[in-house]
């Protein structure tokens, strides 16, 4: 099995399941971030509920972001290691004639999220873990009021903000526009399953990506 | 048909030996009939550097009807140039037009080094075939007739499909990361569909992807232009059943 993992297809595989875990991490996400627009206090109490269970902070998040790290580090050897298989370039290349833009520029909308993912940290999780593990304030509070709210509608009011945000949610769009269905086939879908990935794919790659964009520029246009 | 024909602007690969350091010319070739294949008009360009005393274009071909694989070129930045289901012995120069300038390049991947200007070795195809290509069969003289065991009409079918293949590379030429999957992916399918691929499975998988990975061939990120650049229609379908073969070999 460990013989596996180092073969072509096994990296392959190692990617697709990193790739599953942080799509299903993206339903969980917006799920929560979408109670936002509805209701600020359903928003707080999942987001007290998120930030505080034991369970989700010391084995969730953990699996989270080794799940995180391990997909873009493998994304990055496994575009150095083709690299060296190309050899020398073509003076004349047409890719555009049997393949997507998204397929052939996976590790330039990858690098988008990964740029994204270090403003998202600077931005709420590293304040996140300051508050609670740092100062050792668990209660979520500040003003007597649950912060979480007020948190994200502080910070969706710079439009700089909600630009690099919108922005990346379309790049994320168009890694998974390629992603979702290239997971699946890395897994060894069968072929009957296609025509209906394919049409799964296209509304995940869309849907998830334009709630968070909702998100954002919801705050955005409607802050106190 | 004179006066009628094609003038073309060539610019193809130079490269004297596996050593050497290539480089792309420019040559001229004129009166080029539609009708003629790419590789008649191949000639012509070499009757004429002979008369001229230079040396001729090496490149690769044998049957010139689309089976034996051997012809390759990436033309104008496709394996087998801009025609769907063809090889480049089948490609039709009425695809062409006249005052066109036409990019010859050799099929490029680390693990087909050129040897001479358009030819590349892809001798490590084979060894991927001998690392596992084949199934073992009693030759005592009893051998049982092959049609007694029943097979299926879809497993038939796609084992045939499989076998289609006829190991041109133009699929690693085409990848982007010069993975070989889809020419392992019909090799290693072609048998696993069929009853007597069977017993030999685990270890043909196995010993295949292994070899392909020593080869030096990259990996596979689904971009799919394999598919639609093979002559010969091979589906991607190939390579997520050696993703389950190997799977299915690896945990057991
Ligand atoms: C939440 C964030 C992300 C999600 C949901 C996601 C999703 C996916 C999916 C579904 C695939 C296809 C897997 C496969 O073909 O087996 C993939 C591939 C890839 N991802 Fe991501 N990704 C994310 C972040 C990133 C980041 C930050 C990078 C950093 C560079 C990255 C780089 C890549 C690359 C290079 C591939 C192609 C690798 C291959 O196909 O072999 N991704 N991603
Ligand atoms: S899979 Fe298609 S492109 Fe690749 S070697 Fe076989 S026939 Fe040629
Ligand atoms: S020369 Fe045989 S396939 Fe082209």
């Amino acid at each position: 099995m460990s013989g596996f993992f180092k073969s072509s297809i096994g990296r392959k595989v190692a990617m697709a399941l990193s790739a599953f875990f942080l799509m299903f991490f993206l339903i969980i996400h917006l799920a929560v971030n979408i109670t936002s627009v509805f209701s600020e206090d359903v928003f707080n109490e999942l987001s007290h509920f998120m930030g505080t269970n034991p369970a989700v902070q010391f084995a969730l998040q953990p699996v989270l972001i080794f799940g995180v790290v391990f997909h873009f580090v493998m994304g990055f050897v496994l575009e150095l290691k083709n690299r060296k298989a190309l050899g020398v370039s073509y003076a004349k290349n047409n890719g555009a004639a049997n393949s997507t833009w998204m397929s052939r520029n996976m590790i330039y909308s990858g690098l988008v999220i990964l740029a994204f993912l270090v403003l998202h940290f600077i931005d709420f999780w590293i304040p996140e873990i300051n508050v609670k593990y740092i100062k050792g304030d668990m209660s979520g509070m500040h003003g007597g009021e649950y912060r979480y709210f007020h948190e994200i509608v502080a910070k969706f009011e710079s439009p700089t903000r909600v630009v690099a945000y919108v922005v990346s949610f379309i790049l994320l769009a168009l890694h998974l526009l390629h992603g979702f269905t290239s997971a699946f086939q890395s897994m060894g879908s069968t072929a009957g399953r296609k025509k209906a990935l394919q049409k799964f794919g296209k509304i995940y790659s869309f849907i998830i990506p334009l709630g968070f964009i909702i998100v954002a520029v919801y705050h955005h246009f409607n802050h106190h | 048909m004179s006066g009628k024909g094609m003038n073309l602007t060539l610019k193809i690969w130079r490269q004297k030996d596996a050593q050497s350091k290539g480089k792309m010319q420019t040559y001229k070739v004129n009166d080029i009939s539609e009708h003629m294949s790419f590789l008649e008009m191949m000639d012509v360009l070499n009757e004429q550097l002979i008369a001229e005393g230079d040396e001729p274009v090496a490149f690769d071909h044998d049957c010139r009807e689309g089976i034996c694989g051997m012809c390759s070129l990436y033309i104008n930045g496709e394996a087998h140039g801009p025609d769907r289901g063809v090889t480049t012995c089948q490609l039709h120069m009425r695809m062409f037009n006249d005052g066109d300038t036409i990019y010859i390049e050799p099929f490029r991947a680390a693990a087909f080094p050129v040897i001479k200007d358009l030819v590349v070795d892809r001798s490590a195809f084979e060894r991927i075939q001998q690392a596992g290509g084949y199934i073992s069969v009693n030759t005592s003289g009893n051998t049982q007739d092959a049609n007694a065991i029943p097979i299926s009409k879809h497993a038939a079918d796609e084992a045939m499909d499989a076998a289609t293949c006829i190991g041109c590379g133009a699929c690693v030429a085409t990848c982007k990361n010069s993975s070989a999957m889809l020419f392992v992916g019909a090799k290693v399918s072609q048998y696993a569909l069929l009853p007597q691929g069977q017993i030999e499975a685990a270890d043909r998988v196995k010993n295949m992807v292994a070899q392909m990975d020593l080869e030096g061939f990259g990996n596979c990120t689904n971009t799919g232009a394999c598919e639609i650049e093979c002559p010969k229609g091979i589906s991607l379908d190939n390579i997520a059943r050696m993703n389950r073969e190997l799977i299915k070999a690896s945990v057991k």
